[in-house]
């Protein structure tokens, strides 16, 4: 007969899949409704937000990701684009990335027909370029010649709101959200050559990477994700996506903290034994 | 010749950009704007140049029926027919490709990053052990920072947000600033030997 020891160390991968599952679906149907705190990163990033004046130039957001991040980065896109339009700023919508631009476009159109806002005077969207730090360089040139047409055809000079927007140094802030190093980009590009203030949203697997520009002030603010998306829904008072999935997020890394806790006992037990034979 | 012209255009750029970058002058703007202008159209040629490759690729591997060849097929057909589908309906929103595009790439993409979770569970109840004091210290961050970063963590202690904001402040960015400072010296030392013509293996060879 097996040592039960051995026989809970090689459980069947299925059953940790169904609890996984489980603590997936449960939150969802029940939720915990636990409150979220505000990290100092998010709440800069909030911060940096609510320093920005509509009778400014607009923000310029660049929605760097592609499907495979959408649960985690479109909240934050989504929270951002209602903290904008609530505010009276106008927002210039860009994508580098050649899955982005559906994503861009859907999130855009949707939240600004929540606040009925108007194409070309309250957003812009610019749609996909190639090129990443071309692009970004470009645009610290001239924003009219590296995107000549917006997503829809039309002349970006013709655009009430672009009239005024001519390079990077019409833009007082630029935020990014991406799973990906398109954000070290923006900053090596847009925030070291052109002196641009940059603010991020990242995935949670890549947070740490960007904590030393947080030190140094390359960045302003930093949403890290789901976690930072709630936190900045909960900022702007409007729960949403993000703040439900906290509580599956609560729950998977408990279930996989107390996996990863039976399993070491296990070993510990089981390597005692061995000694012992 | 057919290696020297390679070799003398990316020295001259890259001097010339090096240099630019701290010559305000308006001669050397203009210059640089119309770089600019063409590394995004070769940018825009490389994308097209990479389509190609994939489609032969995937021939390739097709006509020789070679082990997988069915993933081809389907990535092929894929990528001409969306290629197809958006010449022919448009891509704005309501039309055929947004809608391939949002009801089959979005789910198929998110899933693909959902099911991490599982395997990842599975993967660290299986491998995650503290063989060693630097495996034990890997598992504390790994346990603090997993729940330190949802709010059940916060509930059952208050400290859980300090101590995570701490490691990612002090032991994580101390080990990343290190990382990211040996890149910079690196992506240095490497562009330089680029320019100079040291390092030649993207023109195809050492020699």
């Amino acid at each position: 007969m097996k040592n039960p020891i051995f026989k809970f160390l090689t459980t069947d991968r299925r059953a940790i899949f169904l609890l996984v599952g489980l603590a997936v679906v449960i939150p969802l149907l029940a939720p915990l409704g636990l409150p979220v705190d505000i990290t100092k990163p998010a709440r800069d990033f909030y911060e940096s937000i609510e320093a920005l004046e509509p009778t400014r130039g607009p923000l310029l957001l660049s929605m760097d990701y592609d499907p495979g991040t959408v649960p985690e980065l479109n909240p934050m896109s989504i929270a951002l684009l209602r903290h904008c339009f609530d505010k009276n700023i106008r927002v210039v919508v860009m994508t580098l990335l050649p899955g982005g631009p559906g994503l861009a476009e859907q999130v855009t159109t949707q939240i600004s027909q929540e606040f009925n806002n108007t194409y070309g005077e309250d957003y812009v969207y610019l749609g996909y370029k190639v090129g990443t730090a071309a692009v970004m360089l470009s645009m610290g040139e001239d924003i009219h010649g590296t995107f000549p047409l917006d997503y829809y055809g039309t002349p970006v000079g013709e655009l009430p709101m672009m009239q005024e927007i001519k390079t990077l140094a019409d833009i007082p802030l630029i935020v990014t959200i991406s799973g990906t190093a398109i954000i070290e980009s923006w900053i090596a590009y847009a925030g070291a050559r052109y002196h641009k203030t940059i603010a991020a949203g990242a995935t949670a697997v890549m947070v740490p990477q960007f904590y030393p520009y947080l030190q140094t002030d390359q960045l302003v603010g930093l949403l890290g994700g789901l976690k930072g998306a709630a936190e900045y829904e909960e900022l702007v008072h409007h729960p949403d996506f993000a703040t439900v999935g906290m509580d599956v997020q609560s729950i998977v890394h408990f279930l996989i903290v107390l996996l990863v806790i039976f399993g070491n006992i296990g070993y510990f037990i089981q390597r005692r034994s061995k000694s012992k034979v | 010749m057919r290696r020297r012209v390679p070799l003398t255009i990316t020295f001259i750029f890259g001097i010339f950009m090096t240099l630019q970058f701290f010559v305000p002058h308006r001669v050397s703007q203009v210059i640089y704007q119309e770089i600019l202008k063409w590394f995004i159209i070769i940018f825009t040629f490389s994308l097209i140049f990479g389509s190609l490759v994939l489609m032969r690729l995937h021939s390739i591997r097709i006509r020789r029926r070679t082990s997988g060849w069915g993933y081809s097929l389907v990535t092929l057909t894929s990528l001409i027919g969306m290629i197809v589908i958006g010449f022919k309906t448009g891509i704005k929103e309501g039309s055929l490709f947004m809608n391939l595009f949002n009801h089959v790439q979005v789910p198929l993409e998110a899933t693909m990053f959902s099911i991490l979770a599982f395997f990842m569970a599975s993967a660290a109840y299986r491998a995650f052990r503290a063989r060693t004091v630097d495996a034990t210290l890997l598992l504390g961050a790994a346990i603090v920072m997993m729940i330190g970063r949802v709010p059940l963590g916060t509930f059952l202690w208050s400290g859980f947000p300090d101590l995570t904001e701490w490691i990612l402040e002090v032991p994580s960015m101390a080990a990343k600033r290190g990382i990211m400072i040996g890149v910079g010296l690196g992506v240095i030392s490497t562009a330089l030997k680029i320019i100079l013509g040291i390092e030649r293996s993207y023109i195809g060879g050492g020699e």
